[in-house]
């Protein structure tokens, strides 16, 4: 309560002033002083006229840059009546400490429930216990009229612009081919961001049956059953649909070489569609899954699951590097070894999540940019603007200018850590990159203007983070996606009528099939319905209504595939 | 009578897969008895001089479907045309499909084909089998198949929704049964989900010709299902063959796939690699509509090159026809709505010509790899060779004379089918066969036929083909799975509420009606059966998969060549 008397009155007054730091953004870097006053940067130049008594950092040269946004996070998750141990304050102090200045959690309502009422809930945990900024990613865990309307009211009313469905967790979470097909379609006309978990969870169900049948119920089951395979597999239909639906795509959890592969060939293609390694694929396998310590084992459960190809992390860093993955988040879902003995005789069982908030920065520093892979830039990128671009907060989070929020880094490249569960601000026992060795850190961390990590200290305020609404339609992915709907339209070839024999035949023998509306997407009709309503967007823009494809009449001879860049 | 007859080839090229050699051939009986120069033959034999000419095995259409059914109408062709059609190409032995209607069962559906075949092929012919549902009765049903019945290649759709289509789980169980008796998996790779998707919104848009055809089977839909397939496959150690490949993206999938070691087999077809989808435009609706079939002819007009070129490489290996034609009026049943009209196209009487004129004749492949993409690869894939396929002592006595110089101009007026389009109409293509001799009989010779109905016989193929199963058996040997030997785990465990999966109302919809009988199913695996052609295979292990366990430190992944 006392934060929000305070929020009224305005307490952010702090103001600040950093001196001779070179401000590092994602398309160059300059020495320059910024100065901060009620949360935002006001001045940005040499010789700053700034009000007398002013803090001030000496940065000496040191680099500063946006804090970083972790895009994906499953603080205070609830799993089967617990809840993963890093809450919104744990988590986020974690984030802070690590050079995190805005995290973006994934809301999962359970099956059947209020998407809205579930976003609401998220709200007040997030509210209550944040240390800084957030936004809110809902997933669709199922899908009907009644969740498709609370989707339009959560992207136009309530700030959210990107939503997770999963192709994976059978008869739990998974959607069928058809509804990703509808709920692609439907996020493609509203400007939403379509996130996928791309795993194939029918075969997963198979293999898991074929594991526990084998006698494998150990943690190493959970690698087993889950295959690279299946991830790539998930990703190449998902981009399939989303190429189809002309809906931009966001493939969480990037974790395999092979799944990589694919989002890098379908952006060459041309497809709208981003990548998101995590922490954990970034710096670690899965050969841990054979560890004969059982919980630490366990601890590396996390769905898809790490690679056990070693050199997996490497190759992710370089496609990061490259440009052909984008974002990165932390996928931060912890739970406690007692939490991950649930699953101590069914590795199905074990709750799925690894860490990675803290670590994140550092850890891409080390793995990409000490390594040459990328230049400093590309790191502010990686782990601040690219997500920030998608989320439409571009320039307020993601970039250092004037008028932009204040949440910077001073960033030290020459600090070296050892990563340990020890000294780490997770409440979880064990830490996926334990005596893991790390160049780069934050010096100091500056959040909504205020000063959050100096020497060391952490000084964090639990409820001070406040919700930032992300907007439909981000430029970043949707200015291709509507110059494609501009040129695709579709039309009859003009013929004059067939007035030739025509054989007789039983019409209904197709579609005979017993199980036939068993098989068929329940929620079809009424869907198609409403494409056609006439509804409009309240946006400025002047959206197309009809879902439109990215193919145009082929004359014969030839036809211009608008999404082959060749 | 029929198989007493005795010829003599003489001054031969004899050509076959793997090289090419001047001989003389004697057959009898139906069978080649003795190749070489200057044999010892019994007096009066009918002699044919080839001067030099190429003599090769004759070809096999590995795809048809004469005679099908389809919604109370037929396919134009039944098996006498076909298959005159067929060996006026220079094709002396069909491989159809059977299509069981939901419901009837493999094997009254598979009785009833052979009933229709055997009293109208004039020449050899085999069957795949199509599993168009999922359940305990088909798993038998493919059990007696192949050990009573000679059948080892079984087909799934993945599309066709709510008619054919299987789900991923029943994909992953049915390919599990095909790699536990022997056989190949084939698969029509599209996703229907998607397709049925497409078809709404193009209808909804006024298109209702058969341009709509192609614009809601876009090819993408066709390289996803096989993507797909090829996952299942390598996850179920089964050997996948994909027919009908139509576009550059499902085979460079299937390329990609065999770089990385997956036993997959790709079969462009007749229409795929000589003409291309630009027709579905033509204001002549009859024409356009003669086009349709699934997946679509690909409106790039490059890919019938593209194909024909991964052909002569060996990334696709086998070539059919999907023959499968129907009249105008048949087709005019969808002469409102595309996705009423019968789909199917003419081929096997173009297919050799086609891809002689497309490939030997521009320098892509030579006339070994002509003899193997048109004839001897399918006989391995399908256990047939060598007795089908090669030019060798002891194979049958299916030969083609073949002539590189004869230019045809293939037109519907001419052509040995019941219908009015031909979708190659006034191609001009070269190389024919001058003359076809099936069963050890002359059946083309001067341009005319001598078919006999009824003369063609069921050719019975064993499971385990050592051409696709060699190296499944290898690696199913390498994959034993393990735990890891740990103490038990005797910490704190936290209480949990009770499971809330399957609290989805949609959940028991979602879940594959075959998942029920799940159970039995895989027990059946287990039950001991074994098959009575196999008799080699009983050392394989049952269950099986590609994948070993990885030590800490790295996995060495088998299917990955690298």
């Amino acid at each position: 309560m006392y934060f929000r008397t305070k929020k009224n009155k305005k307490t952010l007054l702090d103001r600040l002033l950093i001196k001779g730091g070179r401000i590092v953004n994602d398309d160059q870097s300059f020495y320059a002083d910024i100065y901060m006053e009620d949360g935002l940067i006001k001045q940005i130049g040499d010789n700053l006229i700034v009000p007398g008594g002013v803090k001030t950092i000496e940065a000496n040269g040191k680099m500063v840059i946006p804090g970083g946004i972790d895009i994906h996070t499953h603080f205070q998750m609830p799993y089967r009546g617990t809840t993963t141990v890093d809450d919104f304050t744990q988590g986020t102090k974690a984030a802070l400490a690590g050079g995190t200045t805005m995290i973006v959690d994934h809301v999962i309502p359970d099956p059947g429930c209020s998407l809205v009422e579930a976003f609401e809930r998220w709200r007040e945990w997030a509210d209550d216990k944040a240390c800084c900024d957030y936004s809110l990613h809902v997933d669709i865990t199922h899908w009907n009229d009644s969740v498709k309307q609370e989707v339009e009211v959560l992207l136009k009313e309530k700030g959210v612009n990107s939503y997770q469905v999963y192709m994976a967790y059978k008869d739990l979470y998974q959607m069928s081919n058809s509804e990703l097909y509808e709920i692609f379609t439907f996020l493609g006309e509203l400007g939403g961001i379509v996130q996928v978990h791309a795993e194939n969870g029918e075969i997963i169900a198979e293999e898991q049956a074929r594991m526990l049948g084998m006698g494998i119920t150990g943690p190493e089951g959970h690698v087993l059953s889950r295959p690279e395979e299946l991830e790539a597999e998930a990703v190449f239909r998902a981009v399939t649909i989303a190429s189809q639906t002309n809906c931009p795509l966001y493939v969480t959890r990037v974790m395999s070489k092979s799944a990589a592969d694919i989002i890098s060939q379908a952006r060459k293609k041309g497809n709208v569609v981003f990548g998101e390694p995590i922490t954990a694929s970034l710096g670690t396998d899965g050969t841990h899954y054979w560890s004969k310590n059982w919980a630490k084992a366990a601890s590396y459960v996390t769905s898809p699951p790490l690679s056990p190809d070693p050199t997996t992390p490497d190759y992710l860093n370089t496609l990061l590097a490259s440009g052909d993955l984008n974002v990165t988040g932390s996928a931060h879902c912890t739970f406690s070894v007692a939490q991950k003995a649930i699953g101590k005789d069914d590795f199905t069982q074990i709750p799925e999540g690894v860490n990675g908030v803290e670590e994140r920065m550092s850890l891409i520093w080390d793995k990409a940019v000490v390594t040459g892979k990328m230049d400093e830039n590309m790191f502010v990128a990686v782990t601040s603007t690219n997500a920030a671009k998608i989320l439409n907060l571009y320039p307020r989070k993601g970039r250092i200018a004037i008028g932009s929020d204040s949440d910077l880094v001073i960033w030290d490249p020459d600090v070296v850590r050892t990563i340990t569960a020890k000294t780490h601000n997770s409440a979880a026992e064990y830490n996926v990159f334990e005596g893991m060795e790390l160049r780069g850190a934050p010096t100091l961390v500056v959040c909504q203007g205020k000063i959050i990590l100096e020497d060391g200290k952490l000084q964090a305020t639990s409820g001070s983070g406040r919700f930032i609404p992300c907007s439909p339609f981000p430029d970043f992915a949707y200015k291709r996606v509507k110059a494609r709907k501009q040129l695709a339209v579709l039309r009859a070839v003009p013929r004059g009528m067939y007035d030739g024999p025509v054989s007789d035949f039983t019409p209904m023998s197709r579609g005979g099939t017993p199980s036939a509306s068993a098989r068929t997407s329940p929620t079809k009709a009424p869907i198609r319905n409403l494409h056609q309503s006439g509804f409009t967007l309240a946006g400025p823009e002047e959206a197309p209504i009809r879902p439109a494809g990215r193919r145009i009449v082929v004359p014969p001879g030839g036809r211009s595939n608008i999404t082959s860049l060749s | 009578p029929l198989n007493s007859e005795r010829l003599l080839i003489k001054g031969a090229k004899i050509v076959n897969d793997d090289q090419s050699l001047f001989a003389d051939i004697y057959m009898e009986d139906g069978l080649i008895k003795q190749i070489g120069e200057n044999l010892i033959v019994p007096g009066g034999v009918k002699t044919i001089d080839a001067q030099g000419r190429m003599v090769m095995p004759g070809g096999i259409d590995v795809h048809t479907r004469f005679q099908m059914p389809d919604r109370g109408m037929t396919a134009a062709d039944d098996f006498y045309q076909g298959t005159c059609a067929a060996l006026a190409g220079g094709t002396t032995m069909i491989i159809d499909h059977v299509v069981p209607e939901c419901g009837i069962g493999l094997l009254a559906a598979f009785n009833q084909w052979r009933d229709w075949a055997d009293s109208k092929s004039c020449c050899d012919y085999s069957l795949h089998v199509d599993i168009t549902e999922w359940h305990r009765g088909i798993q038998e049903d493919m059990e007696t198949l192949v050990k009573d019945h000679g059948v080892n290649s079984f087909l799934v759709y993945l599309a066709y929704k709510d008619v054919f289509q299987l789900t991923d789980s029943q994909i992953y169980e049915v390919f599990s049964v095909i790699r536990d008796l022997g056989a190949v998996a084939q698969v029509h790779a599209e996703n229907g989900d998607i397709i049925a998707e497409e078809q709404h919104r193009i209808l909804d848009l006024g298109i209702t010709g058969p341009e709509g055809h192609v614009l809601t089977h876009p090819e993408e839909v066709e390289a996803e299902a096989v993507n797909r397939s090829v996952t299942v496959a390598n996850q179920t150690n089964c050997p996948l063959y994909i027919t009908k490949v139509m576009s550059k993206s499902a085979a460079d999938v299937i390329a990609q796939a065999r770089k990385k070691g997956t036993v997959v087999f790709g079969e462009p077809i007749t229409a795929s690699l000589g003409t291309d989808g630009s027709h579905y435009w033509s204001k002549n609706w009859a024409k356009a509509a003669a086009y349709v079939t699934s997946p679509p002819l690909s409106p790039d007009p490059t890919t019938p090159d593209y194909l024909s070129s991964l052909l002569s490489c060996g990334d696709l290996q086998v070539t059919g026809s999907a023959h499968c034609t129907f009249s105008t009026a048949q087709r005019a049943v969808g002469k409102d709505d595309f996705t009423l009209i019968p789909e199917g196209t003419n081929g096997t009487e173009e297919r050799m010509s086609i891809i002689w004129d497309k490939c030997v004749v521009t320098g892509k492949m030579d006339e070994n790899q002509f003899v193997a993409v048109t004839s001897t690869n399918a006989a391995k894939i399908f256990n047939l060779y060598p007795r089908k396929g090669r030019v060798a002592v002891g194979s049958d006595a299916d030969l083609v004379l073949w002539d590189p110089d004869i230019t045809k101009i293939i037109s519907a007026k001419s052509h040995n089918l019941a219908v009015e389009y031909n979708i190659f109409e006034g191609m001009e293509v070269r190389g024919a066969p001058l003359v076809v001799i099936s069963q050890g009989k002359i059946v083309l010779e001067d341009g005319t036929l001598h078919t006999t109905e009824g003369s063609g016989r069921y050719v019975a193929r064993k499971p385990y083909p050592d051409y696709v199963y060699k190296r499944i058996k290898a690696r199913s040997r390498l994959a034993e799975l393990r735990g890891v030997p740990r103490g038990l785990y005797d910490g704190p465990v936290c209480e949990v509420s009770v499971t809330p999966k399957a609290v989805t109302p949609a959940s028991s919809a979602k879940t594959s009606p075959a998942k029920q009988p799940t159970q039995p199913v895989r027990n059946l695996h287990q039950s001991g059966f074994s098959l009575s052609g196999a008799q080699i295979d009983d050392n394989v292990p049952r269950r099986n998969t590609q994948r070993i366990v990885a030590p800490p430190g790295g996995r060495a992944n088998i299917t990955s060549l690298g």
